[in-house]
């Protein structure tokens, strides 16, 4: 509690024993006014000098104004008590409020403490304590165990574990060593690292994602300004219903204290702050249980966005599947000693070949082996994965001639147990032209080489992606969380789009996009898409950026280390899970829930309250209950959404 | 240009809500959001009218919220 909210208790305290003593002292004489009085001032005392202050400066229906009408003229009506009584909990409800938000603002703050406050740096073999602002790109940094990482950077000298809990909401540590990239906001936990920068502070990570988080409050949800739109008309029409109530009816009955006295609880009623309040409570604390969950929203439109999520169109390489090309199956010609299928996805290549044992015993490791050799010099991913899988060294004295075959492969001659092989690795097409007979048939699907030796078929490789871990799951449970239609945008072929939609279990596939044919693609969905509802689509922040704005949530996955990613979407998931939409929607119609169950409680408790009072059949108790009560309730209810378990 | 201020004890929410419209309707100001939750007005302002900007911005708040301190953070 702060000094301002201790000072209240106190004041409050006072109050409620005055309150206490005139209700106890009340038929006993003609001076109960006098504890009434003392309450009343104790409560209260600042808000008719802050009303006459404002209305020095030209502002002039506030609440402080509302509430010194309302208690004044109960008091000249004769209803001392319900005055004391609305001034008290008013200023009670007011201190709720003041704690309540105070609280939600510093779990949040808590939350995103991973603003480094400073960085060791190593000059001339000396260590020195600067400002993260002032160290420059390569520049060596020392990160003692304890500390935050202050800046992106290569670890140089050094193993340590990192705790990237504040970034990715990932509990587990990551374990780090010589050569691996760090970011900013994890903390180093067991040994000294000394790293060499690679980013200004303005570009890294935890630059980014505090001036987002910092942000995202900013952009607010339709909830939000629909609230503040009520607010503005909601007060001035009780006010004037208020002033027709007091001077109307008594102009016909005659009744003036009665009436004066219903005017006075509309007042009481008329103080809009319990609604403006929940709104932005509740969106704040979903924005927080959000982030916890290393989901970063940059505003709560997207949170109410998301909500209505009903299309969601991912993008294939690097967003479903790593984008990492792997050789998935190595299928040996048929009739060959052996021949059996070697399946290597989701495995490590190196290990898989490692496997076939040394040398070229199996058919299936001397396919592996001609095609690497054969793609040598390449530095295309297939090139790559193909070695990858190979797995050792590959002695260049031992391949000569490499001739690349536009469009449809390669051609090389090898040494093979001491003899030159002229080997073909491509498609289909280079096999037909050199008049060899494909004998096997991959059963997955990808990128299919085939490869021949000395005009005899060896087998083929098919390389392709592979599908993550969770992807599958996440589809699943979108689909149960009422995700209606799931889209696969991808720039490959469509077969091969289509089997990895047809494993995941997507419901529509595009494939052979350009990036510019998947801001089209994107267009047309979103005018199919049903009314009321919300497209998303997930991409990994490469060369995705126009299709990530024009979505109605672009989510980018991966985001640490992306900037280009943070800066394009919407919705940024620092762990490259996909099921982290799931969460991300389960969090969002919490919220969205919270904010509506307010809205409809707080309007409609105050509506009830008003038409009982002008009807007289609530006192200003009622009202007090109207004001403060809602308030609390709601305010209670809004916290609940920086609640989120799994 | 982006100027951000934070305004400290700002415990009213309807107050930032009319602190935001006031500064929206200031001249210079291209667009403004305040944060009730966070406490920062974020305004994009016309180049070279900064300081103007400001300064009628603080009027503005002090005039609806005296309580909240007026602080620039940028």
């Amino acid at each position: 509690m702060t000094k301002k909210q201790k000072k209240m208790v106190f004041r409050l305290a006072a109050s409620a024993v005055f309150l206490v003593c005139g209700i106890a002292l009340e038929d006993r004489g003609s001076w109960a006014w006098i504890p009434f009085i003392l309450s009343y001032l104790a409560a209260g005392y600042d808000i008719p000098l802050k009303a006459l202050r404002n209305i020095s400066k030209g502002q002039v229906f506030d609440e402080n104004f509302l509430m010194t009408v309302a208690t004044f003229g109960a008091i000249a009506v004769g209803a001392l008590e319900e005055a004391v009584a609305v001034m008290l909990f008013y200023q009670l409800g007011e201190l709720f409020n003041d704690y309540a938000v105070g609280r939600s603002r510093q779990s949040i703050a808590a939350l995103m403490d991973i603003n480094p406050e400073y960085a060791n740096l190593l000059r001339d073999g000396k260590e020195e304590q600067v400002d993260p602002y002032e160290v420059e790109v390569d520049d060596i940094i020392l990160v003692k165990p304890g500390e935050k990482v202050p800046l992106d950077g290569v670890v140089s000298k050094g193993n340590s574990s990192l705790d990237t809990k504040a970034l990715t909401g990932e509990s587990m540590p990551v374990d780090v060593k010589e050569g691996d990239a760090i970011v900013s906001g994890s903390i180093n936990l067991t040994g000294a690292l000394e790293v060499r920068v690679t980013k200004l502070f303005d570009d890294s990570t935890v630059a980014k994602i505090l001036e987002l988080v910092e942000n995202a409050s900013s952009r607010k949800a339709r909830a939000e300004n629909f609230i503040t739109r009520f607010a503005r008309v909601y007060t001035p029409i009780v006010v004037v219903l208020a002033v027709i109530l007091a001077v109307v009816p008594p102009l016909f009955t005659g009744n003036w204290g009665v009436w004066i006295y219903r005017a006075c609880s509309f007042l009481v009623v008329s103080c809009p702050c319990a609604l403006v309040i929940s709104v932005p409570l509740s969106f704040f604390g979903g924005l927080g249980a959000a982030s916890r969950q290393g989901i970063l929203l940059k505003g709560s439109n997207y949170l109410e966005a998301v909500s209505y999520m009903d299309t969601v169109v991912f993008d294939k390489t690097g967003t479903l599947t790593t984008g990492k090309f792997q050789v998935a199956e190595v299928v040996p010609a048929d009739g060959s000693a052996a021949g059996k299928t070697v399946d290597m996805a989701g495995g490590n290549g190196e290990r898989a070949a490692d496997s076939q044992g040394n040398g070229a015993d199996t058919p299936a490791a001397r396919l592996l082996r001609a095609a690497a050799f054969a793609e040598r010099h390449s530095n295309h991913p297939i090139a790559v994965s193909l070695r990858e899988a190979y797995g050792r060294e590959i002695d260049q004295s031992q391949v000569a001639e490499t001739r690349e075959l536009a469009g449809k492969g390669i051609c090389s001659a090898i040494m093979e147990n001491g003899e030159w092989k002229t080997v073909y690795v491509g498609n289909r097409k280079l096999m037909e032209e050199q008049g060899i007979s494909i004998s096997s048939q991959p059963s997955r699907m990808g990128t299919t080489l085939y490869v021949a030796e000395e005009g005899r078929y060896l087998g083929c490789v098919v390389i392709s992606d592979t599908i993550r871990q969770d992807t599958k799951a996440a589809v699943a449970s979108l689909r149960q969380a009422g995700v209606r239609r799931m889209v696969m945008l991808t720039g490959d072929r469509e077969e091969t789009g289509k089997a990895v939609a047809a494993e995941i279990g997507l419901d529509e596939v595009y494939g052979g996009l350009l990036p510019g044919d998947k801001v089209d693609k994107v267009e047309e969905l979103l005018k199919t898409k049903r009314e009321g509802t919300t497209l998303g689509f997930v991409g990994d922040g490469i060369n995705d950026a126009p299709v990530l704005s024009r979505a109605d949530v672009g989510i980018a996955m991966g985001g640490i280390g992306s900037d280009a990613a943070v800066e394009a979407a919407d919705m940024v998931i620092m762990t490259d899970e996909p099921s982290k939409i799931v969460d991300a929607i389960a969090i969002a119609r919490k919220t969205v829930g919270i904010v509506k169950q307010n809205i409809v409680f707080a309007i409609g408790v105050k509506v009830l309250v008003l038409l009982l009072t002008a009807a007289g059949f609530a006192t200003m108790w009622a009202a007090v209950f109207g004001d403060v009560g809602v308030s609390v309730l709601a305010i209670l209810n809004a916290m609940r959404a920086l609640q989120y378990r799994k | 240009m982006k100027k951000i201020v934070k305004l400290e004890g700002l415990c009213c929410a309807n107050c930032a809500a009319k602190i935001e419209d006031g500064v929206k309707k200031l001249p210079g100001v291209k667009e403004a959001t305040l944060s009730f939750m966070t406490q920062r007005l974020v305004m994009e302002v016309e180049d070279g009218r900064e300081d103007e900007v400001i300064a009628a911005a603080r009027k503005v708040a002090d005039k609806i919220e005296p309580e909240a301190e007026f602080r620039v953070v940028r």
